[in-house]
């Protein structure tokens, strides 16, 4: 099994998951984050003060999936997501060592 | 037409039933086609007018409470929420106690002076017995005690919640109390009734309708002594003189905060003309609510073509801090000025307020509010701006005033805040105003489901 953790632009999601449950993925998570790669922050004002946003929202997907899916999951994954643009994020694909489902207490690529 | 119409006829329909009580007006025939002959109120329906406008009056500036609560609350962040809705909580009611127990007769001593014209005798109100007729009245010409007492209280609360919001995030619950009880015990009411009590500064010329000086300065100043002798929050002010803006928590509130002292000044300044039984004062008090609200709507205004002028981009809190300022600069004069003339002098308000801010900010006075800029520095405009269309004002009286009141107040409260500061301490440890004064202070979040741990 195979856990991929990607950082993407949040206007992306939903193109995203449209794509990934097309290709099979049955669940993922999404938490929302702030990072910085390539694209650096820019600059606000407060009453008067600038100061430096170097944070830019992202979301954060991560999915566990079945070593056959893994590839056709992160190139789905890259592909969707891309605009061309500075910012687009990243995609990280970890060896998942065992994945437990909570309800009936199956393991392995039946818990996925 | 038609409004022309039913505006005459409005007098003569609320006249009539009066008339039928009347004693002394003498009613001719035809008098409903001639408002010139209609006789004016009697002495008790006048006494009630006046008396009706000081409590409406009071419960409008009541509502400031909640305003500078709400307006402070949303300026900080959420984990010292919860302590500065402590603070106005208790600065009110402290305030309300204190002027009862001293103030009321220390500010409006009438013949009781203990050093004429410049020290009442302080002693505990005493409000008129149940049930009076005109013969028990104190003041059968003007309106009830307990209207006038309930009227001013608010008055002396207000001048405590304007400290409350510069020295927010890093000041000590009980020292900020014990302040508050010399603000409102001794300073607020021995300044105000130099002028408003009949004292020395009355005498000298000195005009001040609804407290520019009086209220908003005397918090202003008492707020940034505080804050000289407070401290900046860790974290402000950096290196080379670098500013970090500590964006506030909930604009939304903020916002809703402004309105509410918006709509309350609307008693702030109305009810001050003391008066509404006769058409003039009634008019006058009309006058004076659409000037207030022309005042506010320039500030709003200059602070949202200043910010975006100077920032690239309208700034919200500098637009909710610029209607104020125009509020607090026609309070000095909200009668006299034509509407124009009210925008004006609104917007200048404004405009002093966008560029104090950031000012006050390079020299490292920490206001976390811009209680500064609004109530000090727009005061002293709005007394000054009293020249402009007061014939009985005068440069020099305005200018006495100012510095006379300025100098007590920041001698006094200078003392007062090094006072506690040697007694008690002013200011929480450096772990504590980190962690959140709401967890140190008060161990109770504002918004414990949203907070971390």
């Amino acid at each position: 099994m195979k856990f991929i953790i990607a950082a993407i632009k949040p206007f992306k999601l939903e193109e995203v998951r449209e794509a990934l449950t097309a290709i099979g993925v049955r669940g993922l998570m999404v938490t929302e984050i702030k990072g910085f790669g390539a694209q650096s922050g820019h600059t606000e004002i407060y009453r008067g003060a600038e100061y430096a946003v170097n944070y830019v929202p992202k979301v954060k997907l991560e999915i566990a999936v079945s070593d056959g899916l893994a590839d056709q999951v992160a190139e789905t994954l890259q592909r969707v997501a891309r605009t061309g643009k500075i910012g687009d994020g990243k995609v990280f694909v970890l060896d998942l060592e065992q994945a437990l489902r909570v309800r009936t207490g199956e393991a392995g690529d039946d818990a996925l | 037409m038609k409004l022309k119409k039913s505006l005459a006829m409005a007098p003569a329909a609320i006249f009539a039933p009066i008339l039928a009580h009347a004693q002394e007006a003498p009613v001719a025939e035809g008098a409903f086609a001639s408002v010139e002959a209609l006789g004016a109120l009697n002495v008790e329906m006048v006494f009630i007018f006046n008396t009706l406008l000081f409590l409406l009056g009071g419960i409008l500036v009541f509502w400031m409470a909640a305003g500078f609560t709400m307006l402070e609350a949303g300026f900080v962040r959420s984990k010292n929420v919860t302590i500065q809705l402590s603070k106005n909580v208790g600065l009110f009611a402290i305030a309300a106690v204190l002027y009862y127990l001293i103030g009321f007769n220390l500010m409006y001593p009438g013949e009781g002076w203990l050093v004429d014209g410049w020290l009442g005798t302080p002693g505990p109100a005493v409000l008129e017995a149940v049930g009076i007729t005109a013969a028990g009245a104190v003041d059968v010409g003007y309106a009830s005690v307990g209207s006038d007492f309930f009227f001013q209280l608010m008055f002396c609360a207000t001048t405590a919640s304007i400290v409350s919001g510069t020295l927010a995030e890093r000041i000590r619950l009980n020292a900020f109390f014990v302040f508050v009880v010399v603000l409102t015990a001794l300073v607020y009411p021995v300044q105000a009734s130099w002028t408003w009590g009949g004292g020395f500064l009355d005498a000298a010329g000195f005009s001040d309708f609804a407290g520019s000086t009086i209220v908003h300065s005397v918090g202003g100043w008492a707020a940034l002594v505080g804050a000289l002798v407070l401290g900046p929050r860790i974290g402000k002010y950096g290196a080379d003189g670098k500013v970090n803006p500590i964006p506030g928590s909930n604009l939304a509130l903020a916002t809703l905060g402004m309105f509410i002292l918006w709509m309350g000044w609307f008693g702030f300044n109305g009810a001050s003309q003391l008066a509404m039984g006769t058409i003039s004062d009634v008019a006058d008090v009309s006058r004076i609510f659409a000037n207030t609200n022309a005042a506010a709507a320039a500030g709003a205004l200059a602070a949202l073509i200043l910010t975006q002028m100077l920032f690239g981009k309208a700034d919200l809190t500098l637009m909710l801090n610029g209607a104020l300022g125009g509020l607090v600069a026609i309070t000095a004069e909200p009668l006299t000025p034509g509407l124009g003339m009210a925008t004006l002098i609104g917007a200048i308000g404004g405009g002093i307020v966008v560029f104090a801010v950031p000012l006050l900010d390079r020299l490292r006075i920490d206001d976390v509010v811009g209680a500064v800029p609004v109530h000090l520095f727009a005061g002293i405009w709005g007394t000054l701006a009293v020249v402009l269309t007061n014939d009985g004002a005068s440069i020099g009286a305005q200018l006495y005033g100012i510095v006379v009141i300025g100098g007590f107040v920041v001698i006094t409260t200078g003392i007062t805040w090094l006072a506690i500061k040697a007694v008690m301490g002013l200011r929480v440890a450096p772990e504590a105003e980190v962690s959140g004064l709401d967890k140190t202070e008060l161990g109770m979040d504002a918004y414990p489901e949203f907070t971390r741990g």
